[in-house]
């Protein structure tokens, strides 16, 4: 850490870092929610684990060819839901065979390429748990617009991806595209991820998709129920996070997670089933 | 005899060497309740999945008529318990009210008995407004009162609403007397056509024993009682029971 003015700048300007941040996480989770749900519905946990772990890899390409972060790791994220599908469909392996292969791999090969890079000027620590506070405006922009087509596409899905989850004969006889509604949820997954990695980073992408989601099961009569829970969840695990960050100067991804924590333990005791 | 609703012919299907279904034909007429009884391992299932095109066979043809709508309730529904369903979306109240789970409505899927699980999927494959209803093993985890009247319904539907019905079952106690045709299927067709007919057939008695086959006696079943709420039946339809 290089204490000068700028830091001494920061401290002056918390309030606005602190707003920039709420305006990032904010869209994040309500985006992270619904999608939260399908991974939990689907058991996609490893899946959104193995996204993560591939995003660094992202990342350092992104350094080593001169492109942007989130370019660099929506194209890996998409790479590993696309081998996946491969995989799934040609291979006889499992598929947490094939996401342990491809998670460890990917993280393993970003790593060695990162140290390979002498010149890299790449935030380790902040790529691993995440670095709300250095969005800027036009990430925050990124995030509201970004996330609002992900959920008009989840929208605009929902039918089939619920009757899949529901069972994926009765989908298919009841006319319903079932590789596709399957493919369409893994890259958008995928895109969530991507999004996802520079608020709460590598480690900690996949706690935001989940533990909301499964905090909204215990109230949800219904999918949309649960969805819309999970999204309204997840903001208030932001807003806590980062509040809380602020108050006893904590890392703000961990804070966030803390907080998401706190409300999962909370509808345990208070929650009817 | 009007155009089958499905026609499968001289179906061939094999997954890693091993050939499931060797030449097999059927076909559903509307209005008409075909039954594909056999042993574990014969093949229903893969039939099925056949008919409905969830499988695509290696050899033979499956023939549907334009526009058909089918109803399919699978043999069982693992359904995922963290996803909150409630039974009303799965049925609205008068499909439902007709396969007696009215009460039901206000429940979680989740919460279902086995019983209460088939008869909502039954209304759910209702809503459709089907040609043709595919049911594998229809009365899975229904007690003995519970299956009577799940084949007396689905008997209904094909004489009242001209549904045809491709079912399967090991089960052919109760099968017999609902259904205008049995298949008999062991990997292949071992024998087929009228219920009274198959039972008879050397090959049925081959497949299911002499003995059992005997037991299998037509079953037709008596509306001379309700069965009530708590399961009571007032009859236990025996090996020797043979009713006119």
């Amino acid at each position: 850490m290089v204490r000068s003015a700028t830091f001494m700048d920061r401290i002056a300007t918390m309030d606005e870092f602190l707003a920039r941040a709420l305006a990032g996480g904010i869209p994040l989770a309500l985006v992270a929610g619904p999608f939260g749900c399908f991974v939990v519905w689907r058991r996609m946990a490893y899946f959104g684990d193995t996204l993560a772990h591939a995003a660094l890899l992202g990342v350092v390409l992104g350094a080593l060819l001169n492109v942007d972060f989130g370019i660099g790791i929506a194209v890996t994220s998409l790479a590993v839901a696309l081998l996946l599908a491969f995989g799934q469909r040609r291979g006889p392996l499992a598929s947490d065979t094939i996401l342990g292969i491809l998670s460890h791999g990917a993280l393993a090969v970003g790593l060695v390429l990162l140290a390979l890079m002498h010149d890299a000027r790449i935030n380790l620590m902040g790529w691993l748990l995440g670095d709300i506070l250095a969005l800027d405006w036009s990430d925050v922009g990124v995030l509201w617009a970004g996330g609002a087509v992900l959920l008009a596409l989840l929208a605009s899905q929902w039918r089939p991806l619920v009757a899949v989850v529901v069972d994926e004969d009765l989908a298919a006889v009841e006319g319903h595209n079932v590789q596709r509604a399957r493919l369409v949820l893994m890259l958008l997954v995928a895109l969530v991820v991507a999004g996802a990695m520079k608020v709460v980073g590598v480690l900690l992408v996949t706690a935001l998709l989940v533990i909301p989601a499964a905090t909204a099961r215990r109230f949800a009569r219904t999918p949309e129920q649960m969805a819309a829970l999970a999204a309204l969840l997840g903001a208030l695990a932001v807003a806590l996070g980062l509040a809380g960050s602020w108050r006893f100067d904590t890392p703000s991804g961990p804070s966030v997670v803390v907080a998401a924590l706190l409300l999962f333990g909370a509808a345990q005791v208070v929650g009817r089933r | 005899m009007a155009e089958p609703l499905i026609a499968l012919e001289r179906i061939c299907f094999a997954r890693s060497g091993q050939t499931i279904l060797a030449d097999v034909s059927l076909a559903v007429q509307p209005g008409r309740i075909l039954t594909v009884v056999g042993p574990n391992g014969a093949g229903k299932s893969t039939l099925v999945k056949l008919a409905l095109g969830l499988l695509r066979p290696d050899s033979g043809s499956v023939r549907r008529g334009p526009g058909l709508v089918i109803g399919y309730v699978p043999q069982s529904l693992s359904l995922e318990p963290t996803l909150p369903l409630s039974v009303r979306r799965h049925g609205q109240e008068a499909a439902l009210d007709r396969v007696g789970a009215g009460h039901v409505l206000a429940r979680q899927v989740a919460h279902l008995s086995g019983g209460e699980m088939q008869r909502v999927m039954l209304a759910r494959a209702l809503l459709r407004r089907p040609h043709l209803l595919a049911l594998d093993e229809p009365v899975g985890g229904v007690d003995m009162a519970g299956q009577a009247e799940l084949y007396d319904l689905i008997a209904a539907l094909a004489r009242q609403d001209g549904v045809g019905v491709l079912m399967v079952s090991h089960d052919l106690h109760v099968v017999m007397a609902a259904t205008d045709e049995v298949v008999c299927l062991n990997r292949h067709v071992c024998c087929a056509g009228h219920p009274e007919a198959v039972k008879g057939h050397p090959e049925y008695l081959a497949l299911f024993g002499s003995k059992v086959a005997a037991s299998l006696a037509v079953y037709t079943h008596m509306h001379d009682h309700e069965h009530l709420a708590d399961g009571s039946v007032g009859h236990i339809h025996g090996p020797d029971c043979h009713h006119g």
